[in-house]
């Protein structure tokens, strides 16, 4: 298995295909690019009892593909991912309505957040595994953390930047305290709130990663442990594959905000190339 | 349409009032004693160079500010403001903006649609609902505006230079819409504007302010039947010598 295999079969046929095409060009192109300068390094000899090429990590990756074992640790570390994500924007989304809202609270929590967004996740994992042993609920614990203040932090900058012309706008027209809120201010602050959720998700995956390699549960493969697997035994094409699935998955999401965001540029009138 | 309407009732009534910006030593007296009547039905302009405190005015009889002294009394079900810019809402289509103000007066969702509809008719944009603000010109986003202000089903209507940012041709054209609209439906207008022959062309009284701090100088009647034309003799003749007026407020003031 080497690089034939990431070329596209076929093309489809009509303005669908070109355009998928038109897109996807670059993306092929720079994994040929990656693999082209791996092949190189392999073959200049350069730690090469340690090393492995593109084609022994790809021919590794595939073995794994075909077990069960790569797909539950996948299923496991996206459940959490998803599960710790889904509450950090759930804690976020009202922290950040009620430090919006209401200005006593703002004064006293408001630098507290952006604290807590500059301080790394990790440095978390020791008071969460006193306070929850090794479980799930630590790191659970550190993904909210982690990701919470940025996605509070989001929408309480787009409330901030809600047009005062807009505000005025919704006054007049007699929206009021909820109204206001769930007709104009919300609305007004999805671009920054959706901003907030990216560099949310970012601190999850990155927390989630961190967590599992830390909090190493037994007989709960997820791809943290199979990478502490790997270093335990030496095994650099594994370790090395297992980084290949981890990676694909932060592009994946990457790529649904980049849409959701593209969406909203649009509505919007904000896209400017049309 | 009828000319000057002269009623007893006062459908907006301010008295004696000012606006302070501000405090101490960097204190801004926006507005001094200014005494105005406007009656029921009655298109009145207001017009001045910058800083004489027409848009405080408005927003102080929108309701968006407290006058520092004296008092306003608005006689009406509901005011509605109009801005120089559309003040659209970008997330929702032309015909979602006009529903959201029949929404936030409690319309069901049925009356929501057939209203929202009937007012983009009545600004001639019938079948541009479904456009967002961005894909509508300048002209047809201040109509969108409009469309949502007379969804408020306001009695006073303020207008804040409202077609001040547009060319002069579409600018013409949404004169003569206005006097078409109201035709239909006799509200009460208070119209600011800095162009005295649009104020002309509108008002059936121009109110003259004068700036630093911002007093009433003067009130013009405006007896020039409708359907008027900006660029007729007469409007051009009372705006000249309103114009004169204007110049001799501000030469006194600025010196």
């Amino acid at each position: 298995m080497s690089v034939d295999q990431l070329q596209p079969t076929k093309q489809a046929p009509g303005r669908a295909g070109a355009k998928l095409w038109g897109t996807a060009w670059p993306k092929l192109l720079a994994i040929a690019l990656v693999l082209a300068i791996w092949q190189l390094v392999h073959l200049s000899g350069w730690k090469k009892a340690i090393l492995p090429g593109p084609g022994t990590v790809l021919s590794n990756l595939w073995d794994q593909a075909r077990t069960g074992l790569l797909w539950h640790a996948i299923g496991t570390t996206v459940q959490r991912a998803l599960a710790g994500f889904a509450l950090a924007v759930l804690i976020g989304f009202v922290t950040g309505a009620l430090v919006s809202r209401i200005r006593p609270l703002r004064a006293a929590v408001g630098s507290l957040i952006t604290g807590l967004q500059t301080l790394p996740s990790i440095a978390w994992f020791p008071f969460a595994i006193i306070l929850f042993g090794i479980s799930t609920s630590a790191i659970m614990f550190v993904i909210v953390l982690g990701a919470a203040p940025s996605v509070a932090n989001g929408l309480i900058a787009g409330v901030d930047y809600t047009p005062p012309l807009l505000l005025r706008a919704g006054k007049m027209m007699g929206l009021r305290k909820i109204s206001l809120y769930r007709y104009l201010i919300l609305p007004a602050s999805l671009p920054a709130f959706v901003a907030g959720l990216r560099q949310g998700w970012a601190f999850a995956w990155r927390s989630l990663m961190a967590g599992e390699l830390l909090v190493v549960i037994a007989n709960k493969p997820s791809l943290g442990v199979l990478l502490s697997t790997d270093q335990d035994q030496a095994d650099m094409a594994s370790a090395t594959s297992i980084i290949i699935v981890i990676l694909v998955l932060g592009i994946a999401v990457h790529t649904l905000f980049s849409l959701a965001d593209r969406a909203i540029r649009r509505r919007w009138g904000l896209d400017l190339q049309t | 349409m009828t000319s000057t309407v002269t009623q007893a009732r006062a459908a907006v009534r301010l008295s004696g009032v000012s606006k302070v910006f501000g405090r101490g030593a960097n204190a801004v007296r926006a507005l001094d004693d200014v005494s105005l009547d406007v009656a029921t039905g009655e298109f009145t302009c207001l017009i001045g160079a910058s800083g004489c405190g027409k848009s405080t005015l408005l927003s102080l009889v929108a309701g968006l500010e407290q006058p520092t002294a004296g008092e306003i009394g608005v006689a009406a079900r509901q005011v509605a403001l109009m801005f120089q810019e559309p003040a659209l809402f970008p997330w929702l289509t032309a015909q979602g903006n006009v529903e959201l103000a029949l929404r936030a007066r409690g319309a069901s969702k049925s009356e929501r649609r057939h209203r929202a509809a009937e007012l983009l008719d009545l600004v001639r944009l019938g079948g541009f609902g479904a456009k967002r603000p961005h894909e509508l010109s300048g002209g047809m986003r201040q109509r969108v505006a409009l469309a949502r202000s007379l969804a408020q089903d306001a009695d006073v209507l303020l207008m804040d230079e409202p077609f001040g940012a547009l060319d002069a041709m579409t600018r013409d054209l949404l004169h003569d819409e206005l006097d078409r609209i109201r035709d239909g439906h006799q509200f009460t207008v208070l119209f600011v504007t800095h162009n005295v022959r649009e104020a002309v062309r509108l008002g059936d009284r121009v109110v003259l302010m004068s700036s630093h701090p911002g007093r009433v100088a003067g009130e013009f009647a405006v007896p020039i039947p409708r359907p008027r034309r900006i660029d007729s003799a007469p409007v051009a003749e009372l705006a000249a010598s309103i114009t004169d007026r204007l110049r001799e407020e501000m030469s006194s003031h600025v010196g």
